[in-house]
């Protein structure tokens, strides 16, 4: 067993875990931040991403003890009390989900590409850039709209802050 | 996953004496490859080392003919690095292609030499470029370091530190990924150092892992054009065949990988 100290979502938190436990599992099981998933626990299908120091990472594939000091941000983590993240929005109003399960995920993928391309984003490139996350349901249409669309609403949020 | 002990090393010293210490101790570098293992129960280290927050270990620097990247650099960021990019713009190529975005921002190159998985894009440019392996022990020529699959010249216990790629005069890589894994069917990283010596190696297509391809590199010793590479013939022989490729299928993409790669190189 080893404490792990580390920030999740702007709070600081100490939890003692066995060595061999995922990231994922310190989050879903300890802190009871269920809404990052474990889809394939394989690190190919990305419903686990999670925001470690602001790179979106898999959070099946880290040790609990790796993110010790780190800061994560989780799905939990984007919204401003009722106001849903400008990504979460978008995949709502683009109907870019239809079971969920990849959401979070997604999400998360999507706001990192974001914050990379900047005002540069295409649909080709957001195809490619979320070749790390996997949905069995969508066909992928509805959520390249929905990051696309994001992408204008933060540069839009970036600017009026 | 079975039950590990980790520890964070906060020098490449101390991360020698934890591993002298445990009884089957592993290096844990960005953990792309290892955790997946750990957790298929392929393997299970009495001990875990963490070298990647180690802050020597970590960056890309150029200097005169050289690039240097530190072994526990993430993928991510090779692939952006503006020294990277101008010393050995390929190079920085073959890190934006290695697994997605997430794995890109954990991976190492340590940990990938290391591992020496025989489909993966590393060790294509390692070889390709001759580069040189240092370790905490002495330095590794790539020539010596890479023998067979999964298999290196590391001793139990050596860590990587950094790899010097010289700097060349021409580079290019090209790869035909596997759809779902992103790792190399075949892929093949080409180059003409500052001296006119052609190396060309591939990664993904022998059963012996990466592999120079002399019959290409003659070809392009002789003419540096995609089109050389038309007349060469690549033998089926000790390549890998499974079911995402035959090896006669494997030989020809080393040829059009290849040409790719010149093509890409200029």
């Amino acid at each position: 067993m080893s404490t792990v100290k580390l920030t999740v979502n702007g709070k600081a938190v100490a939890v003692d875990v066995e060595d061999r436990t995922l990231l994922v599992h310190l989050l879903r099981d300890h802190l009871n931040l269920t809404g990052t998933h474990v889809g394939c626990d394989t690190s190919q299908c990305g419903a686990c991403v999670v925001h470690i120091d602001g790179r979106a990472v898999k959070s099946c594939t880290m040790l609990a003890g790796q993110a010790d000091g780190a800061d994560v941000t989780t799905i939990e983590g984007i919204a401003k009390g009722d106001e849903l993240h400008p990504m979460q929005a978008a995949f709502r109003d683009n109907h870019g989900l239809q079971c969920g399960y990849c959401t979070p995920g997604m999400i998360m993928s999507a706001i990192d590409i974001v914050h990379r391309y900047g005002g540069q984003l295409d649909e080709a490139t957001v195809r490619h850039e979320l070749e790390g996350n996997i949905c069995r349901c969508t066909g992928y249409h509805n959520i390249v709209k929905a990051v696309l669309d994001a992408a204008g609403r933060m540069k839009v949020a970036q600017a009026a802050e | 996953m079975y039950q590990t002990t980790y520890h964070r090393a906060s020098s490449v010293d101390e991360a020698a004496s934890l591993f002298a210490k445990g009884s089957e101790a592993k290096f844990l570098a960005g953990g792309q490859t290892l955790l997946p293992v750990m957790k298929q129960r392929l393997a299970a280290p009495s001990d875990v080392i963490d070298l990647g927050k180690i802050k020597d270990l970590i960056g890309v620097e150029a200097s005169g003919d050289t690039l240097t990247i530190k072994a526990a650099t993430p993928h991510y960021d090779v692939a952006t690095s503006d020294a990277a990019k101008k010393a050995i713009p390929a190079l920085a190529y073959l890190a934006s292609l290695i697994g997605d975005p997430a794995v890109r921002y954990r991976g190492t190159i340590g940990g990938s030499l290391a591992n020496n998985d025989p489909a993966a894009d590393y060790p294509a440019a390692t070889l390709a470029l001759g580069a040189t392996i240092k370790t905490n022990k002495r330095t590794i020529a790539a020539d010596d370091y890479f023998q067979g699959l999964f298999a290196t010249a590391l001793e139990d216990g050596e860590i990587i530190t950094q790899v010097s790629f010289p700097v060349p005069a021409k580079a290019g890589y090209a790869k035909f990924p596997h759809p779902a894994s992103r790792f190399a069917l075949t892929g093949v990283f080409v180059a003409q150092t500052k001296s006119g010596e052609v190396r060309v190696a591939a990664t993904g297509a022998s059963q012996s892992g990466v592999m120079r391809v002399p019959a290409i590199e003659a070809a392009l010793k002789a003419n540096w054009s995609p089109a050389a590479i038309d007349s060469v013939s690549i033998s089926a022989s000790g390549l890998l065949s499974d079911i995402h490729g035959s090896s006669d299928y494997r030989a020809n993409l080393v040829k059009v990988m290849a040409q790719r790669a010149v093509a890409a190189a200029g």
